[in-house]
């Protein structure tokens, strides 16, 4: 007898916009218009764990960041980090150190405003289904042109910072194997200086603007992609939010821990990651709990969820609020991840304030190195999460090995489920499905700041077959390449 | 009447998104240059499709698979204009390394086993590699935007500059060349 199998209606939102990357939602629907399951598929591709093979040392920390330009640094620093441990520099100068952090910490306030003011809020002010017309950065500088302003100059606080410690606001090059390449000077402290108390205050006021989101739309908010899972993070040795440096922190979704203080260098042995057929992005998860039960989230929100306080006063105490909601269980909301990213910010301009006034910036001790080692891992919590850099290099200095996972790798599980959860409550049964019912899922995803830019770093690979024009409509090129997926393997 | 405003459309083929975040880089000029353009498809608007034929488009990143060859084929059908920005949609940039390592005997095998092969680190049991309708064809290799379409215009850098886009994006917006020192014109 033959079964039939059941038709299912595929939807594609596609291309996601007010994300940053190159991504595409299919949702698949039954005959009674029933959500089947909902996939976030990464498109693109890169090849860069191979292609990075052969190239210098130093290169590496410059070159990497072109995964990604919505936040270069983080993977700058990764890389950098790596290269530390490869030059054998195991403590690096305090200047060094602290410009690496004052860079950082740019870094994630200006990438976690850009997300809030410039993707996210159009869904916040104006409602998930509002036109799409309005549903924009620039519909929110014509209704609301004050509060658009100041996101915008935030975020411009944030790529000053960056262009003081990196040289360029976008792709630059502070961080070099062992150390930093310049310190700051005066005129460039006094300058930052100057607009620091104007920044943290509106720090405080975007903490309050998601806050007040979190708290009046519990019942959406609550509702909406909140689903129980593990959450990863980066912490300091007493447990302390550090988004620099620290050792990696696991807990389960009833906040137990799974494991503390372990040193990421050991990472491998913890963690694994599946590869599924229908995405170039990898499914990570934590060996100990298995492929179906071990995924985990990062992030802003799984930081506030691990961290056992924050070491500065004003994010500390944002902290302990936010903590509460859930009497101090680990927070699943996907939505209240804008609200744990607005008090990284106030975190990142507390941190600032406290290095500028930090004479150790002026020092001109730069770099230090070490013996020489043929492997480095370097961890950062990036704006979007933890973020994996693994390097060889062997004595000419050429990169023999790399594997990186970044942060929105980790959260593959989690973009998952929570596209699922949103199709399936808003959208199952629905006959007609419009643009704004569409736009919940993609407000499910941007929870999540997905960069899908990084996230396309591993070289996929497809049966090709492939025909190109040019300008002129002249066939440019023709590929019939197919690769058996039976030859895939070293031993197969 | 007040002249019309021009319609500019951005996108992001193989790129890293770091010339979208530079045109974000002009800060608060940004909130001037909405008096004269609107945005039309842009990953900065929810316009996923044109709405209308735009005067200028704005191109990052160059072709590595056949949806950017469309879409790029796309926005030249649909803008007056069309500039590529930054040195990924002028000459590959970073994503053109791969087209490196084609010389290879048997590239495609070397890149899936380094990415999706089953290891201690990769669970793959079925080695199965990321095969779907939804994943659109790879080109062979990376192309530049010149080898699929007609450029009007190139603005270098990795990428440009806040400061140059603005200035290009206002010079073209109002007919007039831009004024640009030499030193802000570079690639890097
Ligand atoms: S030119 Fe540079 S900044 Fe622009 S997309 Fe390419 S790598 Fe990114």
């Amino acid at each position: 007898m033959t079964v039939e199998k059941p038709k299912t209606r595929i939807v594609e939102i596609e291309p996601l916009t007010r994300v940053e990357g190159h991504g595409k939602v299919t949702i698949h629907l039954d005959d009674d218009h029933n959500v089947v399951e909902a996939r976030l598929h990464i498109v693109e591709f890169r090849g860069f764990e191979r292609f990075i093979v052969g190239r210098l040392l130093w290169e590496v920390p410059v070159i990497v960041q072109r995964l990604c330009g919505i936040c270069p640094v983080s993977h700058h620093l990764a890389a950098a980090k790596a290269m530390d441990a490869i030059v054998g520099a195991d403590a690096l100068p305090p200047t060094a150190e602290k410009m690496r952090r004052l860079m950082h910490y740019g870094q994630i306030m200006q990438s976690n405003v850009l997300h809030f003011f410039h993707l996210s809020s159009p869904d916040l002010l104006f409602g998930f289904d509002a036109p799409a017309k309005k549903r924009n950065l620039f519909g929110v500088i014509r209704e609301h042109p004050e509060l658009a302003k100041r996101g915008v100059l935030l975020r411009k606080y944030g790529q000053e910072v960056i262009q003081y410690t990196a040289g360029k606001k976008i792709h630059g090059t502070g961080a070099v194997p062992g150390g930093i390449n310049k310190n700051l000077p005066l005129h460039e402290r006094d300058a930052l200086l100057r607009d620091i108390e104007r920044m943290t205050a509106w720090a405080r006021d975007a903490v309050e603007i998601a806050k007040n989101y979190t708290v009046e739309n519990l019942s959406q908010v609550s509702r909406f992609a909140n689903f129980k899972s593990n959450h990863l993070s980066l912490v300091r040795e007493d447990g302390a939010l550090d988004l620099y440096h620290g050792n990696l922190r696991a807990i389960d979704a009833g906040g137990n821990v799974i494991f503390d203080q372990l040193e990421y260098t050991r990472f491998n042995d913890y963690i694994m990651e599946e590869v599924r057929p229908w995405s170039y992005m990898k499914f990570p998860f934590i060996k100990s709990r298995g492929n179906l039960d071990g995924w985990y989230r990062v992030g802003p929100l799984s930081r506030m969820n691990n961290a056992s306080f924050i070491d500065t006063p004003l994010a500390d105490k944002e902290h302990r609020e936010l903590r509460a909601l859930t009497a101090g269980k680990p927070n699943h909301m996907s939505l209240a991840y804008h609200w744990a990213r607005m008090i990284e910010v106030l975190h990142c301009v507390e941190k600032i304030h406290e290095l500028l006034l930090d004479t150790d910036l002026q020092g001109t001790e730069l770099r230090a190195s070490g013996s020489r080692r043929e492997e480095g891992i370097g961890v950062i919590e990036a704006p979007r999460g933890s973020l994996f850099h693994h390097y060889k290099v062997d004595e000419h200095d050429q990169v023999t090995y790399c594997n990186l996972i970044v942060s929105t790798t980790h959260n593959n599980s989690g973009l998952n489920r929570a596209v699922t959860d949103v199709a399936r409550k808003y959208l199952s049964g629905k006959k007609r499905i419009t643009e704004g019912l569409l736009n919940h899922v993609e407000v499910a995803v941007r929870a999540y700041d997905p960069c899908l830019s990084c996230a396309t770093h591993a070289l996929g690979q497809m049966p090709l077959v492939v025909e190109l024009h040019d300008a002129e409509g002249r066939l440019l090129h023709r590929n019939g390449q197919y690769v058996d997926q039976a030859t895939l393997g070293r031993d197969a | 009447m007040s002249r019309r405003k021009k319609r500019v459309a951005t996108v992001s083929l193989a790129g890293c998104f770091g010339c979208h975040m530079s045109l974000l880089d002009m800060d608060e000029r940004i909130l001037d240059l909405l008096e004269d353009v609107e945005f039309d498809r842009s990953p900065l608007t929810d316009f996923k499709q044109f709405t209308r034929r735009c005067d200028i488009g704005l191109v990052e990143g160059g072709c590595c698979n056949e949806e950017n060859v469309h879409t790029l084929q796309e926005f030249r059908n649909h803008c007056d204009v069309l500039v590529a920005v930054g040195q990924c949609a002028i000459m590959g940039g970073l994503p053109v390394m791969r087209n490196a390592i084609m010389h290879s005997d048997d590239p495609l095998r070397e890149c899936l086993d380094e990415a999706y092969a089953s290891s201690p680190r990769v669970y793959n049991p079925s080695n199965q590699i990321p095969n779907d309708p939804a994943l659109p064809l790879l080109l062979d290799k990376v192309y530049t935007c010149v080898d699929v379409v007609k450029i009007d215009y190139q603005i270098p850098g990795c990428p440009p500059s806040g400061d140059v886009l603005y200035a290009a994006l206002s010079a073209l917006i109002h007919d007039r060349p831009p004024e640009l020192d030499h030193a802000s014109i570079r690639y890097d």
